[in-house]
């Protein structure tokens, strides 16, 4: 399978993956297309295999077995160079992950650094850039200890903008933030999906998931039961389990 | 008022701190010191065997600082070849690692010296080099098989201080399309660093303690040196007194030097 496949809009194709922990199969032959410049946002249950699917697309998890295309170039292929890839795939984790010994400042330019070889002054032009654009400049010479959940998320998504990236994925980005910091940090990035970049998006926002996605999957399980648009997910979901979920988490 | 309350309290506390029943060894190895500088001083017997054991000081910093950074260079690339996902790095450090640990430090010492560097420079010597195993001085052989020693356990702080640090790091740093290589150094090693400054601190003064297995080897540093004089004066208190105050001297003022570094390095949360 290491044929080149035709350029298509298709950014990210995800075909019949599997992935087990153990014993656990957490992902159980999903496939999936983004194309360019779309947001999918992820939901389910916990424990349905949703972060691992997005671990997976920029194999921070390796998978078991299926076929992974990022903008042509096949992942699963001996021969990728996986940190290309990554170059040009930004996360955003939970848990944020900012490197605690390093400034915000040092946290953004550290990677156009090393990996995309930018000049001192370029790379801190561009963190600058991206910290105008998440509303935080004047915390640049701070240390990430030193800021609140929601700016160190908003830290965090510069640094992977910084790369210039032509995918961004969110595992749960608002998971572990107070709820007054939540807005915040999905401002950034309605901003972002405004601006047509293309996002797959893991969270249990489902104001976020209504106003930016253009098509929502639902998993449970590891397996996808329904992918759809926002407005027939939330009118009219096609699977019971589905219905299930939405019912328990819309509830109040 | 409240001021000279302040102060009062902080004279009171300051004063409560010099008679603190719990500090009272210090002022015990604060006398043992001074009497053995009186002795030196004034005792021609204990003045002879310090003149004699002084110059294995010397030897002695030079044993430890010689040994630990090479230990530092062995134990760092044997920790990460602990956390690698390379089998046979992997493999080959932990089997280092192991036997090395079970070995009591003064075979592994003689066992360098007379074994593996004589193997080793007989090979050399016999592919044409210009020196033979009589030309390798004894305390480069002991360097060699100290920092051989400890870098067995500078490998397994190495490891648990990267083992510290959060999964999450690692996964930023790859995600940003850093190599594993360069995730390490510029990530999680300098994270890491702190963790074990304070062990391998603790393992500088250990080391200083156990260059005086040289000492089975001839080296002329302090234990060697103390044992010369006892056999060529007949006297032992005066060797061993000075000797022991030389050690716990230098231990002494490393211990404090430790735990300031220790308060300095400590995270800044």
């Amino acid at each position: 399978m290491s044929e080149k496949i035709a350029p298509s809009d298709d950014i990210i194709i995800l075909d019949n993956i599997y992935k087990a922990f153990g014993p656990v199969q957490a992902v159980r032959g999903v496939s999936l297309r983004v194309k360019r410049g779309e947001v999918v946002v992820i939901i389910g249950p916990s424990g349905s295999g949703k972060s691992t699917l997005l671990r997976c697309i920029n194999h921070l998890e390796a998978i078991d077995s299926g076929d992974i295309w990022i903008d042509g170039i096949h992942l699963t292929h001996r021969q990728t160079d996986i940190n290309k890839v990554r170059e040009e795939i930004g996360m955003v984790f939970q848990l944020f992950n900012l490197f605690p010994n390093y400034t915000v400042l040092e946290n953004i330019m550290l990677a156009q650094r090393v990996v995309r070889k930018r000049s001192k002054e370029e790379a801190r032009r561009i963190a600058m850039e991206n910290l105008q654009k998440v509303g935080i400049p004047e915390k640049a010479e701070s240390y990430p200890a030193q800021l609140s959940g929601g700016q160190q998320q908003r830290v965090a998504i510069a640094r992977a903008l910084a790369m210039n990236p032509k995918i961004m994925l969110f595992d749960e980005p608002t998971s572990a933030l107070d709820p007054e910091m939540i807005k915040e940090v999905l401002d950034v990035m309605l901003q972002l999906a405004k601006e047509g970049m293309t996002m797959v998006v893991v969270t249990h926002e489902m104001g976020f998931a209504r106003a930016a996605a253009d098509r929502i999957v639902f998993m449970d399980n590891g397996e996808k039961i329904e992918e759809t648009t926002p407005e027939k997910l939330f009118s009219a979901p096609e699977h019971d389990r589905t219905r299930q979920f939405l019912s328990r988490i819309l509830a109040h | 008022m409240a001021q000279s309350k302040v102060q009062s309290a902080g004279a009171s506390s300051r004063w409560r701190r010099m008679v603190d029943p719990k500090g009272l060894w210090a002022y015990a190895v604060v006398i043992f010191g001074i009497l053995i500088v009186l002795a030196i001083y004034f005792d021609p017997s204990y003045r002879d065997a310090f003149d004699y054991i002084w110059p294995g000081v010397q030897m002695t910093l030079f044993l430890t600082v010689t040994s630990f950074a090479l230990s530092l260079v062995i134990g760092l690339l044997a920790g990460l070849a602990r956390v690698s996902s390379n089998p046979i790095l992997y493999n080959i450090a932990t089997f280092y690692v192991e036997t090395i640990r079970g070995v009591p430090i003064l075979v592994q010492l003689l066992y360098v010296t007379f074994v593996i560097f004589p193997l080793f420079v007989d090979g050399l010597t016999a592919a044409g080099l210009g020196f033979t195993i009589r030309d390798v001085e004894m305390h480069t052989r002991v360097i060699f098989g100290l920092a051989l020693a400890y870098g067995a356990f500078e490998a397994e702080v190495f490891r648990a201080g990267i083992e510290s640090i959060d999964k999450g790091q690692m996964e930023a740093a790859r995600s940003l399309g850093m190599s594993y290589r360069q995730a390490m150094r510029y990530v999680i090693l300098p994270q890491a660093i702190r963790t074990v400054l304070p062990p391998l601190g603790n393992d500088f003064i250990a080391m200083l303690k156990d260059t005086s297995l040289a000492s089975a080897l001839a080296v002329g540093e302090i234990t060697h040196l103390s044992r010369q004089h006892r056999n060529r004066t007949f006297t032992t208190f005066q060797p061993l007194n000075v000797a022991a105050f030389l050690y716990l001297a230098m231990t002494l003022l490393l211990t404090r030097g430790v735990r300031y570094l220790e308060r300095r390095m400590s995270p800044n949360e």
